[in-house]
């Protein structure tokens, strides 16, 4: 009975997310196309908790639909796109694209071989906590890895910070630097001259 | 009863959209970057899958590298596709041929 709602649950899940997946390659607004991926994305978490993988479902949901498909959204907001032009040979190449996916899907299909997978899940390996099986493997064996990957967001975020940072000339701005370091002589500078005498310079040029 | 095939099939049947999303799409670059992140959804969900149904956890470990790698090159991306607009006032591929490719 279980399992058969759980086969239910799948293909429910499994429809929507080709609909949205379908939808994101074929809208015209690309502010669609980002919240259709946002969908795509929690309904891949959802399959995913269908195989008792919790913590990478909720790691798609947080990195993926909190952070970067924001930050998509951001810039498809940001740049003000004319779509006209960039709609251009969705029809000539249509064919194309559902040919090639159609022939790759088949022959994806056929090496797969539908039936020759057909066994049973095991018994779920994590036992009671997926995140401790997972952790337990990240913190021993791939341990190296993860200190990697930790190099690697902090190399992109240097990145992206340093790509689109522009240093603008016509505005006023303060260097903090200078400000503490600043002396009295910097700030006042006393200018000997000799005195012009009575009258001045202004009676001396009136005649 | 869910079999392991079910979500290979299912990764196929994603990762295929996205080839034919990259087909369509040649000329906008912003729905070329999501063509390429559902390619690595499809291929986390053969990741987990495979890990599930063969006990091992080193699978999802990958799953979660690929989610960080794929964040960084999504963020990278959209940075150079910001100076990118910034400097041409456009994302039209087929506009951009400075190398003359």
């Amino acid at each position: 009975m279980e399992s058969t709602l759980n086969l239910a649950l799948f293909y429910a899940f499994a429809a929507v997310l080709v609909v949205a997946a379908l939808g994101v390659i074929t809208v015209k607004n690309s502010v669609h196309a980002a919240l259709l991926l946002v969908l795509t994305f929690v309904t891949s978490a959802a399959l995913w908790l269908l195989m008792q993988a919790e913590f990478l479902a909720i790691a798609l949901v947080l990195v993926y639909v909190g952070a970067v498909m924001v930050l998509f959204l951001f810039v498809v907001m940001m740049l003000d796109i004319d779509t006209e032009p960039l709609r251009e040979g969705f029809i000539r190449y249509l064919p194309l694209g559902i040919g090639v996916a159609v022939v790759m899907l088949a022959e994806m299909i056929a090496l797969i071989g539908v039936n020759s997978l057909a066994t049973p899940p095991p018994a779920d390996p994590a036992g009671a906590s997926n995140t401790v099986w997972l952790g337990n493997a990240l913190f021993s064996d791939f341990l190296l890895p993860f200190e990697t990957a930790a190099v690697i967001l902090t190399v992109a975020v240097i990145a992206a910070i340093m790509l689109t940072l522009r240093k603008r000339t016509n505005t006023k701005y303060e260097n903090p630097s200078w400000q503490v370091s600043v002396q009295a002589k910097d700030r006042i500078r006393i200018v000997k001259m000799a005195s012009s005498g009575q009258g001045g310079a202004a009676q001396e040029a009136a005649p | 009863m869910i079999t392991l095939a079910h979500f290979i099939v299912l990764g196929a049947v994603l990762f295929c959209i996205s080839v034919a999303g990259i087909f369509i799409n040649r000329k906008n670059i912003i729905i070329l970057l999501m063509a390429i992140e559902l390619m690595l959804l499809s291929v986390n969900m053969n990741f987990v899958a495979f890990s599930r149904y063969l006990g091992d956890a080193s699978g999802q470990v990958f799953v979660f590298f690929i989610l960080t790698v794929a964040a960084a090159e999504s963020a990278i991306g959209l940075a150079i596709l910001v100076v990118l607009f910034r400097n041409r006032a456009t994302i039209n591929v087929g506009e951009i041929d400075e190398l003359k490719g």
